[in-house]
């Protein structure tokens, strides 16, 4: 047995098993709960505001549950896992792991396989309750679209959420150099706001962070073609959100593995004691 | 065979010296003790032995590869028993063995077959009971022994161990030292662990080295460097209600000779210098600035 493949193998149960954890642990239960309530909160008490473009109108609800959606993708993907990473590597997991032969890659796939199956309870939490509420212009064909959408909006996102992770000196530095700039982002990223409603300055910003366009493709999967008018060049753009997310990846992708080794590499039990003892003096 | 050889090996971080050249010999199948006061760089060495830290100048061979460049099979010959904290907490221990476990079975053979058996291992360490319990709801000690199961779970050549028993009560204490001679006499494994615990290190180990402001100081058996540092052995007894203590080189003939002259010796006793006495002068003498670095004691028949 290939020994690499044997760790791969291994670490994707490593992250099916994390995945039950969660799904069984009440504390995970109340942060995919409470998340969800608060969004849909949120879109219920918009339910009558109406976004008007030129001519046509359209309750806010409609525009910003597929968005929505999308900056969930973002969210998990980049603040999900470098908090996870972080985490892991200040408690002594990965360290744990990479006490073993190919452990490291075994951790990375278990990190990976987690995070993406973590998507299912978040996005449909939301989802279900919000389609039956808002989504009467809904195509719910659209969720074969939306697939190849999460797809790669995780392939472009998750590389993100792995840098950050390993670079950050810690978990509580995860907040400055993660959370900060991902709200940042998200706030003119056409989720909450339509794109139009911001100045030109920061339409550009958006449009280089894949958030805008895992939005943009999540709203072209699920609401009608019409709906398009309400975009940048009214249009969905769907050759552009490939290109812009394809970039992400390949970015992403080609950075990830190196730092993620790195930050292993450095790994050791007297550097998990003093991670511990900082938090210590944290919590005191 | 030759388990661990290090050369001169020098850690600087910044403008300090950690280690000011060790040099350290192990072969297969000891078990070594490594004792020192806070600070003197052990867990570094350790560290450096298990390829976790690269060191700043030295040659360092451990199952014949420089650990720091050292690839994944290496890696699943070597044990490491690493402190826990709060890794894991949602697994239970018969799932976090199997898990882990499971990275070792390409590296296999007929002469050692690898994973350990998750169950005997389970046993092994005294955690029937727990194996299905949250990792979250283990006391000190059974986390300690789930650390120790983690670090033979790939069925390990050589098993470093940093503080092993460190929280233990005496029963746990003592299963663990049971565990070790069990795996040092049916495994064969070549056992290196640091302690504080100076009747610990004389119960497992068959050499001791202390470590003391980055040097080796002494090194030998128990007993060897017991006497390295007297010779004598004290004799005390009472006479008519008041204490005698005596030091004498030859206590056998000094005590022969007592009990004959004088009827009215009670309470007598010898005793020779203990490890903790030996330890505490070692160290206060390399703190006196004495030399004693270098020096190998021979092992004295006993």
């Amino acid at each position: 047995m290939n020994p690499v493949w044997n760790a791969i193998k291994n670490g994707a149960r490593r992250g099916w098993t994390e995945f039950l954890y969660s799904v069984k642990s009440p504390q995970d239960q109340g942060f995919f709960l409470f998340t969800t309530a608060v969004m849909l909160g949120y879109l219920f008490l918009n339910r009558n505001n109406e976004v008007t473009f030129g001519d046509a109108v359209v309750m806010y609800p409609t525009l910003a549950l597929p968005s929505l959606m999308g900056a969930l993708i973002a969210f998990g993907m980049v603040i999900g896992v470098a908090y996870g990473l972080a985490m892991e590597r200040e408690n002594g997991t990965l360290l744990r792991s990479k006490a073993a032969p190919y452990g490291v890659v075994g951790h990375a796939t278990g990190q990976v396989v987690a995070s993406v199956m973590s998507l299912v309870p978040s996005i449909g939490l939301l989802a279900i309750p919000g389609i039956l509420l808002f989504g009467d212009a809904f195509t719910l064909g659209g969720w074969g679209k939306a697939l190849w959408v999460i797809a790669l909006g995780t392939l472009a996102t998750l590389p993100i959420g792995m840098v950050i992770g390993a670079t950050v000196p810690g978990v509580q530095k995860v907040g400055t150099w993660g959370m900060l700039p991902f709200f940042a982002i998200v706030s003119i990223s056409g989720i909450f706001t339509p794109m139009q409603a911001l100045a030109p300055i920061f339409r550009g910003i958006a449009q280089v962070f894949p958030v805008y366009w895992i939005g943009l493709g999540m709203r072209s999967a699920f609401l009608p073609s019409s709906f398009a008018a309400f975009e940048i060049g009214e249009s969905w753009r769907t050759l552009e959100t490939v290109a812009v997310l394809g970039i992400w990846a390949v970015v992403g992708l080609s950075l990830a593995p190196p730092l993620f080794r790195r930050m292993a590499r450095r790994q050791s039990g007297s550097a998990v004691q003093q991670a511990r003892e900082k938090m210590m003096q944290w919590v005191r | 065979m030759t388990a661990i050889q290090v050369r001169d090996l020098w850690m600087r971080y910044g403008d300090k010296d950690v280690l000011r050249g060790l040099d350290i010999d192990v072969e297969s199948g000891e078990v070594v003790a490594l004792l020192g006061p806070n600070g003197a760089g052990k867990t570094t060495t350790i560290e450096i032995l298990e390829g976790f830290r690269v060191p700043s100048t030295g040659e360092v061979r451990v199952l014949g590869e420089d650990p720091a460049t050292a690839g994944e099979d290496w890696r699943a010959r070597v044990g490491v028993v690493l402190q826990s904290w709060q890794d894991h907490a949602r697994w239970s221990p018969r799932a976090l063995l199997e898990h882990l476990g499971r990275y070792y079975e390409p590296f296999s053979t007929s002469g050692r077959p690898r994973p350990f058996p998750i169950e005997e291992l389970i046993d092994l360490v005294g955690l029937a009971d727990e194996a299905d319990q949250k990792i979250l709801t283990l006391s000190g000690g059974q986390r300690r022994r789930l650390d120790v199961a983690v670090g033979i779970v790939g069925r390990p050549e050589l098993l470093f161990l940093d503080e092993p028993t460190a929280g233990f009560d005496p029963k746990a204490k003592r299963d663990f030292h049971d565990l070790i001679h069990r795996l040092s006499d049916q495994d064969e494994t070549t056992i290196v662990l640091t302690t504080h615990d100076l009747d610990e290190a004389e119960k497992l180990s068959s050499r001791i080295m202390i470590l003391a402001g980055g040097q080796i100081v002494a090194d030998g058996s128990a007993d060897a460097l017991a006497r390295q540092v007297t010779r004598n052995a004290e004799v005390r007894w009472s006479e008519n209600g008041q204490r005698f203590v005596h030091s004498t080189p030859d206590a056998t003939p000094f005590v022969r000779e007592l009990l004959t002259r004088n009827p009215e010796v009670d309470d007598l006793e010898v005793r020779r210098a203990t490890l903790e006495d030996t330890y505490l002068a070692m160290v206060a003498r390399y703190e006196a600035g004495i030399d004693v670095g270098g020096v190998q004691f021979e092992e004295v028949a006993s």
